[in-house]
C-alpha cells in the first residue's frame, strides 16, 4: 500500500486547499512545501500586498482628514519599517494558519522539494534555493527528505515571477515582487514595467507613500486584461495622483549605475527616451513552476510553461493532477482553490461540475480599485453577441459621496437577443467587495430582468450595480 | 404541532407516484420506522416509513390516488395530547380530491383557495406560463410540468426555451440538483431530445407563427383522432399506467434521438451448451438443491460483459460535450413482467462468476415480478441484454436505451444447417444482433465487439477463467 492516498505538491492556496479537502473525505494526505508555507499569495502575494495598501490607503485619508472635518495636529508619517514588519507579521500569522489547518486535519507536512521519480513516487530533499527573508520556520512536527508514495499526486507548485532577457531582476535595483514588499528605505523615483495587477498596485502603494512613480506598459492601455473604458478611466484617476503613465512602450535595455536604473524606452513609433529611477519593478507576469520536478521523465504534457489538465485537473499522466498557476491561466488564488476542490472531489468520485473559467472574477486592488467578471465589451462584440451597454457613475451614488470617494464607473454588458449578463466591470471605492454580486447573477444564469427585479440596499455602493443594469436598457434613475 | 407526511421522493429522478395503498387508518398510532404506505413508481413499488410518532390524524390522498407529486402533502400526523379530529386541514394542500375530502368535513376550516395561495408550487402553472418575460409579446408560454410544478431551470435558460418554443419539461438538466441551464437548452435546440412544446407544435400549422430556431419533431396524432377510426365500444379503453408511460416515454426518445446501427452475427452454441449442461452436473447441492443452474442467457450476460472488456471503445455513453468511456460493464437485463418489462442490471459483471450472475438474475426475476426492485437496481448500467429467445424468435433488433450505447436481441438457439470443410453439417445456431448508438459506437466498433461476443460464446471455457 501506498504511504498517503494523496500527496500535494505546494501548499500555496490551491495545494494546502486541495490537502484540507482531501482529509475532509478521508483521504490519508500529505503536503510538500520548500519554503513558506501557505505559498506565495500568503507569504509573498495577494495578503501582504493588501497590508501594505491598507497603511497607504490610511496615510491618504490621514492627508486629507481636512475633507472630513478632521483636524490632525502634529505629526502624521509614514513609517516605513513599521508598515513593512507589520506586513510581515501579517504574512505569518497566514502562514501558521495553514500549518494549524494542516495539523487539525491531520495532514503531514513534507518538508523540501519533491521531485516525481516515477509515477506515485516523490523523492524529498532539501531546497537549493535560498528562502526568501523573512522565513516562518518549518513546522516543528514536518517529515523531512526521503521517498513517499501516493495513489494520487497533485502538483500545485504555483508560479513565480517572469523575466525579460537583459532585464532579468537582481534584487537590488531591479526588484521583483518579493523585494517591492519590504523595502528598507523609500526609492526617491521608481519605474514600473508591467502595468498588471501586480505593477499597478503597486504603483498606487508607492506613489501613496509619495515617491515619483512611472508605469511602463507595452500594450495601448493599462490594466491590459480589463475593460478598455475601465482601463481608461483608471489612468486618469492614476494621472491625477501624478503617476507617470506610458503606454504602448516597450523598456528595451536598462542600464544600472551605482544607485539607480536607466530604462531606454521605445514606443510603438519607434520614439526613443530614457528614463532613471532609483528603483525599477519588474511586474511583466508569471510563468508556472514546471522544473525540477521530473515532468519531462514522466511525459507529462505541457504547454507554454504550463501543465495541461483536462476539466477535472487530471494530466496525461494517470494518477497524476495539476492545479493553480501551474495548471495555467487565470494565475489567480481563487482559481487554485476551485481547481484545488475539484481535483480532490473528482478524485473521490463525487462527480462535481467542471469550472467555468469564463465566469472567475478578477480583482486589483490599486487606488480606485478594479474588479470584473465575463468578457469586456471587445471580446463580447468579437464573440459575436449583439449587446447592450449599462454604464452608471458612482458620483450619482449617494454614499459615495457620503464617503468621499465618487469617482468610479459601473458598467454591464448583456447580449441583447437572451438578455444574458456577459460582463461586468467596476472601477472605484471598494468595488473588488461588489463585483461578487455580479457573478453570483452571472453562474445563476440570471437575466437583466432578475437583477432589475432585486431589491439593492439603499444606501450602498452596490446600488451603482443595479443602475448600470438599468442603464443598459434605458431605465436608469438616478442619472 | 401536527406534522406533514409528504409525498417522499423514492430515487433521485422521482418526480410523481402512485399512493397505491394506506396501511394505516385515520386515528391509528404510528411510530417511527412504522410502514405506513406504498407508493407505486415508474417501475417499483416502494414501502414509506413514518419519521415521526403520533396519530395519523387524517389521509389527506386516499390510496389509489396516481400520479401524486413528489413532497405534496398526503397525510397528517398529530402530535401526542393533540387533538387528531380537530387537525385542520393542511396548508400545503395539494390535488383536486384533498379539497373535496375536506369538504365533507366541516371541522375542515380552509377552503381550496386558502390552500393554493399557500403552495406557490401547486399555483406554479400561471406563474411559470407567464414566467418572467410578461413584457416579451408573444412568447411562447412554458408548459409546466404534469404535477403543476414549475421546471426547475435558470431564468436564462427559461427565455431561451421560450423563444425557441422548447418544452423545458422535456430538457434534461445538467446543472446543480439538475437545474436546467444555457447549454442544456442549446443542445437540446440542436435537438438534443427535447420536445418543441404543444404550444409550438401547433402553432407551426400556422405558417406565420412557425419559428425557424425549433425543429418540432412529428407530433403523433391525438387520442380522439386514433379513436375514430374505430367504431365506438368496439374497443375496451386501459389508462396507462406509470411503466406503461415510462415505456413509451423512453422509448420514443431513444428510436427519435438516437442513430441506431444494426450487426447481425451467427454463434455457434454447441459448445456452450455442452459446458453448461457439465457445470449445472456439477452443482454442490444446497439445502437439498443444486447451489445454482446456470441458463443459456446468464452465458450471454457473462460473454456480453467480457467482450465490452476487450473492447473498451464499445463500452461508452454519449453526452453531447464528451463520450463517458465506462470502467465497468454493467449489463441490464430485460425482464418481461404483466403489463412491460423492467431492466435490472448485472454490475460488474465481467468480475461475477456464472454462478453469481445466474443466482442474482433469479433474484431479481422475482422481485422485478412483484415490482419491487429497487430504482438503484435498474437505472444506469453501460449496456443491456434482450432475449426473446424462449417464444422461437429468430433474430429481431431492439431499441438502445440511453444511457446505454448498445443493446443486444438475442434469439433462439436451433439446430440449423452450416457448412464446415466444404461439407453440410448440423450445428446449434443462435442469431444475435447487436444495435448501436452510432454516435457513440461505430459500425466497424460494434462489429468488433459481435466478434469478441461470438469468440466467447463458441469458445466457453474462457469465461471460466
Amino acid at each position: 500500500m501506498a504511504d498517503y492516498d494523496i500527496i500535494v505538491i505546494g501548499s500555496g492556496p490551491g495545494g494546502y486547499i486541495a490537502a484540507i479537502r482531501a482529509a475532509q473525505l478521508g483521504f490519508r494526505t500529505a503536503i510538500v512545501e520548500r519554503e513558506h508555507l501557505a505559498g506565495i499569495c500568503s507569504n509573498w502575494g495577494c495578503i501582504p500586498t493588501k497590508a501594505l495598501l491598507r497603511s497607504a490607503e490610511i496615510l491618504h485619508y490621514g492627508q486629507h482628514a481636512k475633507d472630513y472635518g478632521l483636524v490632525l495636529e502634529g505629526s502624521f508619517k509614514a513609517d516605513l519599517e513599521a508598515i513593512v514588519k507589520r506586513s510581515r507579521g501579517i504574512a505569518a500569522r497566514m502562514n501558521n494558519g495553514v500549518q494549524f489547518l494542516m495539523k487539525k486535519n491531520k495532514v503531514d507536512v513534507i518538508w523540501g522539494e519533491a521531485v516525481l521519480t516515477k509515477p506515485g513516487t516523490i523523492t524529498v530533499a532539501p531546497t537549493k534555493k535560498p528562502a526568501m527573508q523573512p522565513q516562518v520556520p518549518p513546522p516543528k512536527n514536518a517529515k523531512g527528505e526521503g521517498t513517499y508514495t501516493a495513489d494520487h499526486i497533485i502538483v500545485a507548485t504555483g508560479a513565480r515571477p517572469r523575466a525579460l532577457p537583459g532585464i532579468e531582476p537582481d534584487g537590488k535595483l531591479i526588484w521583483t515582487y518579493f523585494e517591492s514588499m519590504v523595502p528598507a528605505k523609500m526609492p526617491k523615483s521608481l519605474l514600473v514595467m508591467g502595468s498588471g495587477a501586480i505593477g499597478i498596485e503597486f504603483a498606487s502603494f508607492y506613489r501613496t507613500m509619495g515617491v515619483e512613480v512611472t508605469v511602463v506598459e507595452v500594450m495601448p492601455q493599462v490594466v491590459p486584461v480589463e475593460d478598455a473604458e475601465i482601463g481608461a478611466f483608471a489612468r486618469k484617476a492614476f494621472e491625477k495622483q501624478g503617476i507617470k503613465i506610458l503606454t504602448s512602450a516597450k523598456v528595451t535595455k536598462v542600464e544600472k549605475g551605482a544607485d539607480s536604473v536607466t530604462a531606454h524606452i521605445e514606443d510603438e513609433k519607434g520614439a526613443k527616451q530614457t528614463i532613471t529611477a532609483e528603483r525599477m519593478i519588474s511586474a511583466v507576469g508569471v510563468v508556472g513552476n514546471i522544473e525540477n520536478l521530473g515532468l519531462e521523465a514522466l511525459g507529462v504534457k505541457t504547454d507554454r510553461g504550463c501543465i495541461v489538465i483536462d476539466d477535472f485537473c487530471r494530466t496525461n499522466v494517470k494518477g497524476l493532477y495539476a492545479i493553480g498557476d501551474v495548471a495555467g491561466p487565470p494565475m489567480l488564488a481563487h482559481k487554485a482553490e476551485h481547481e484545488a476542490v475539484i481535483c480532490v472531489e473528482a478524485i473521490k468520485g463525487l462527480h462535481p461540475h467542471p469550472m467555468d473559467k469564463a465566469m472567475i472574477p478578477g480583482c486589483t486592488y490599486c487606488h480606485p480599485q478594479i474588479a470584473s467578471v465575463g468578457l469586456t465589451e471587445a471580446k463580447a462584440k468579437a464573440a459575436g453577441h449583439e449587446i447592450k451597454v449599462g454604464r452608471f457613475n458612482f458620483v450619482a451614488n449617494g454614499k459615495a459621496v457620503a464617503l468621499g470617494e465618487d469617482s468610479g464607473l459601473a458598467k454591464t454588458i448583456f447580449d441583447a437577443r437572451t438578455g444574458k449578463l456577459l460582463g461586468a466591470h467596476l472601477v472605484g471605492p471598494e468595488v473588488t467587495e461588489l463585483i461578487q454580486g455580479f457573478v453570483v447573477a452571472m453562474n445563476l444564469e440570471t437575466t437583466e430582468e432578475e437583477l432589475m427585479h432585486t431589491v439593492f440596499p439603499h444606501p450602498t455602493l452596490s446600488e451603482v450595480m443595479k443602475e448600470s443594469v438599468l442603464d443598459a436598457y434605458g431605465k436608469v434613475l438616478n442619472a | 404541532m401536527p406534522t406533514n407526511i409528504l409525498m417522499p421522493a423514492l430515487s433521485p429522478t422521482m418526480e410523481k407516484g402512485n399512493l397505491a395503498k394506506w396501511l394505516k387508518k385515520e386515528g391509528d398510532a404510528i411510530k417511527s420506522g412504522d410502514v405506513i404506505a406504498e407508493i407505486e413508481t415508474d417501475k417499483a413499488t416502494m414501502e414509506v416509513e413514518a419519521v415521526d410518532e403520533g396519530i395519523l390524524a387524517r389521509i389527506v390522498v386516499p390510496e389509489g390516488t396516481a400520479d401524486v407529486a413528489v413532497n405534496e402533502v398526503i397525510g397528517i400526523i398529530a402530535g401526542e395530547g393533540e387533538d387528531a379530529k380537530s387537525v385542520s386541514a393542511p396548508a400545503a394542500g395539494g390535488k383536486a380530491d384533498a379539497p373535496k375530502a375536506e369538504a365533507a368535513k366541516p371541522e375542515a376550516a380552509k377552503p381550496a383557495a386558502t390552500a393554493e395561495q399557500a403552495n406557490p408550487k401547486v399555483a406554479a402553472p400561471e406563474a411559470s406560463a407567464s414566467g418572467y418575460g410578461g413584457s416579451v409579446a408573444g412568447s411562447t408560454p412554458t408548459a409546466p410540468k404534469a404535477d403543476g410544478s414549475r421546471p426547475f431551470a435558470s431564468p436564462l435558460a427559461r427565455r431561451i426555451a421560450r423563444e425557441a418554443g422548447l418544452d423545458l419539461s422535456s430538457v434534461q438538466g445538467s446543472g446543480p440538483h439538475g437545474r436546467i441551464v444555457e447549454k442544456d437548452v442549446e443542445a437540446a435546440k440542436k435537438g438534443g431530445g427535447a420536445k418543441a412544446a404543444p404550444t409550438a407544435a401547433s402553432a407551426a400549422s400556422g405558417p406565420a407563427a412557425a419559428k425557424p430556431a425549433a425543429a418540432p419533431l412529428a407530433a403523433a396524432p391525438s387520442d380522439d383522432a386514433v379513436k375514430k377510426l374505430f367504431a365506438p365500444d368496439s374497443y375496451e379503453e386501459i389508462p396507462h399506467d406509470g411503466m406503461r408511460k415510462t415505456i413509451a416515454r423512453r422509448l420514443l426518445e431513444a428510436k427519435q434521438t438516437v442513430p441506431h446501427f444494426y450487426v447481425t452475427v451467427d454463434c455457434e452454441l454447441d459448445a456452450l451448451l455442452k459446458l453448461r449442461a457439465e457445470l449445472n452436473a456439477a452443482a454442490p447441492e444446497k439445502d437439498g438443491k443444486p447451489a445454482y443452474k446456470l441458463s443459456v442467457n446468464d452465458m450471454v450476460i457473462k460473454a456480453l460483459a467480457l467482450a465490452l472488456k476487450a473492447v473498451p471503445d464499445a463500452n461508452v455513453s454519449w453526452t453531447e460535450n464528451a463520450m463517458l468511456k465506462h470502467k465497468h460493464a454493467d449489463v441490464g437485463v430485460a425482464v418481461s413482467i404483466p403489463g412491460g418489462l423492467i431492466t435490472p442490471i448485472i454490475r460488474d459483471a465481467c468480475h461475477k462468476t456464472l454462478s453469481q450472475i445466474s443466482n442474482e438474475m433469479k433474484d431479481y426475476a422475482a422481485r422485478a415480478k412483484a415490482r419491487k426492485l429497487k430504482p438503484e437496481e435498474y437505472q444506469g448500467g453501460t449496456t443491456a441484454v434482450s432475449n426473446l429467445g424462449m417464444f422461437g424468435v429468430k433474430d429481431f433488433a431492439a431499441i438502445v436505451n440511453p444511457p446505454h450505447a448498445t443493446i443486444l436481441a438475442v434469439g433462439a438457439g436451433e439446430q440449423r444447417a452450416v457448412v464446415k470443410g466444404g461439407q453440410l453439417a448440423v450445428a446449434t445456431v443462435m442469431s444475435v444482433t447487436l444495435s448501436t448508438d452510432h454516435r457513440a459506437v461505430d459500425g466497424a466498433l460494434g462489429a468488433e465487439l459481435l466478434a469478441a461476443f461470438k469468440g466467447y460464446i463458441e469458445k466457453p471455457m474462457a469465461m471460466l477463467v
